[in-house]
């Protein structure tokens, strides 16, 4: 009962994951990852454009994953941060290239290209942004 | 948030519970019929007074395969042709089934509706329902990445300890107070009492958290009945009244959110059900909030007011909310010892109230029990439902 999907559902993500790309707001300059069309404080007011994020950011809190959920027991343990950009937003991700006892909350961070997982019955490689220490 | 006017005064007049735990011999039907017998026998109504019925299930379907649990509990119960409707909001299904019950109710839509609450979780095998759960939060960003649910309060959880200095130790103790409260409750999945020492022996989950930091997964159902106030006392000689019946949403995701360590909308739904029954939180003789970890008790604290923003690590530490403190919280074992079967959650939390509103908890018993607050959380916090209840009008 794996969870998986047809190519479309992940294919219509490609820019976010690849690029992380979201939006911001030009009315009140708030910036959002994902895409969003309404900006929550704006509403009607809201003028949305694309955003391509530097990538660059600071550990806002961490764990590490002992138990995993289905696809990603090979890479177990594995850290995950919500990570401040330096636009303002927030994204959440892995953090690679570190020991889970080297993570520090406040730490600098990049993103980078990475794979995510491999679907088991389909073979189908997805891959997204994870980050590492600057 | 709008001001909810009801057209009538709402009460419980009956409950029903089945045991919380690993029932290999009953599936999601017969747990949820336990339950809805159990109810509308204590409510000394027939089946056919009920006009409705609810039932809060977060994923039928990928815990048992079978989605439209409503037509199957109103099929199963023998109640066809009487309207069914599923209420979903993660954990927070249940909640959401109380508050549509109590919509239609204090609307002067139906007089007897049945809300309850079922979840059937161990007939798939561990990571199955570590995925199901995982559809709580926000999957295209933060499941895709390999989040769970567990490392989602662990990042609540480290978020807190870094800003507010809580401890360890007082996460803790979260869990020996539940699972000390749940030692006396016999619908309880764990009675078991538990050390600080357990719980930092036990595996890590994802730091912070430990095995013994989470809630289990659990198979269980829990129904309450509810009728107009007025009449009431004609069906029993202890109503319990609904004095405020309140929800808020917030951001699916955590990392969107402002501040982690606070959930938004439990702030909004309180502020909403102490406006409703005219009360504020040093009204509050004793509460269920939602424990699913540790840290999501602590918050629960802060966010309801039993104490100021940074302080629910102390709250616990000086045994506030023990029984016998200030505010006795989870006297049933909370999510963390009673059980946690997604879908029943909030209406077993409302049980509690009623059982304690009653007089009825035995050895787990709050004295002076006469306003009890239930507070149930869907996600991260993405769905939060208050409800107020009194023994007296």
């Amino acid at each position: 009962m794996t969870k998986e999907f047809a190519v479309p559902f992940h294919w219509r993500r490609f820019k976010e994951r690849y690029q992380l790309v979201g939006s911001v707001c030009d009315h009140c300059k708030k910036s959002y990852y994902p895409q969003r069309v309404i900006c929550p404080s704006c509403r009607r007011g809201s003028h949305m454009k694309e955003m391509i994020f530097s990538g660059k950011g600071n550990v806002h809190s961490f764990t590490v994953i002992r138990v995993p959920p289905e696809g990603f027991k090979e890479y177990v343990p594995y850290i995950i941060a919500i990570v401040e950009l330096e636009e303002g937003a927030k994204v959440l991700s892995q953090v690679v290239d570190c020991e889970p006892d080297d993570i520090k909350i406040g730490m600098a961070v990049k993103s980078c290209f990475r794979r995510i997982r491999t679907e088991s019955n389909t073979g189908l490689v997805l891959y997204g942004f994870k980050f590492r220490q600057e | 948030m709008s001001g909810l006017k009801p057209v009538r005064e709402v009460a419980i007049i009956g409950i029903g519970i089945t045991k919380f735990g690993e029932h290999w011999n009953l599936g999601l039907k017969e747990l949820a019929v336990q339950a809805g017998v159990k109810a509308v026998d204590s409510a000394g109504i027939s089946g056919e007074d009920i006009q409705l019925i609810v039932g809060g299930n977060m994923s039928g379907g990928l815990f048992t395969g079978q989605e439209h649990g409503s037509a199957l509990l109103a099929d199963y119960l023998g109640m066809n042709p009487t309207p069914a409707i599923r209420t979903e909001g993660a954990c927070s299904s249940g909640g959401l089934a109380l508050r549509t019950g109590y919509m239609a109710v204090a609307s002067g839509m139906h007089d007897f509706v049945a809300v309850g609450g079922v979840e059937k979780m161990t007939d798939v095998y561990g990571p199955q329902a570590t995925t199901a759960l995982a559809g709580a939060m926000d999957y295209e960003t933060e499941a895709y990445f390999g989040a769970t649910f567990p490392g989602i309060y662990a990042l609540i959880a480290r978020r807190h300890m870094h800003k507010y200095g809580t401890t360890r130790r007082q996460l803790s103790m979260v869990a020996v107070k539940n699972h000390e409260n749940g030692f006396h409750n016999p619908y309880a999945q764990y009675r078991r009492k538990i050390t600080v020492e357990d719980v930092e022996k036990s595996a890590m989950v994802a730091d912070p958290l430990r095995l013994l930091d989470c809630s289990p997964i659990t198979d269980g159902a829990a129904t309450v009945i509810l009728a107009p106030a007025d009449i009431a006392k004609k069906h029993t000689d202890k109503p319990i009244y609904i004095k405020a019946s309140a929800q808020a949403s917030d951001t699916l995701s955590l990392f969107a959110r402002q501040d982690i360590t606070t959930l938004g909308a439990t702030v909004h739904a309180v502020k909403e059900a102490y406006r409703q029954a005219k009360l504020s939180s040093k009204d509050i003789d004793f509460a269920e909030v939602h424990d699913c970890f540790t840290i999501a008790e602590i918050c629960a604290y802060e966010d309801l007011g039993f104490t100021k923003k940074g302080n629910g690590g102390k709250l616990i530490e000086q045994g506030e909310t023990a029984l016998g403190g200030r505010i006795p919280v989870n006297t049933s074992g909370g999510l963390k010892s009673k059980g946690h079967p997604v879908g029943a959650t909030g209406i077993a939390q409302i049980i509690e109230l009623v059982t304690q509103l009653n007089g009825e908890a035995g050895k787990r018993q709050v004295k002076n029990a006469n306003i009890g607050l239930a507070h149930n959380v869907g996600g991260s916090g993405a769905t939060v439902t208050v409800h107020i209840l009194s023994r007296d009008r």
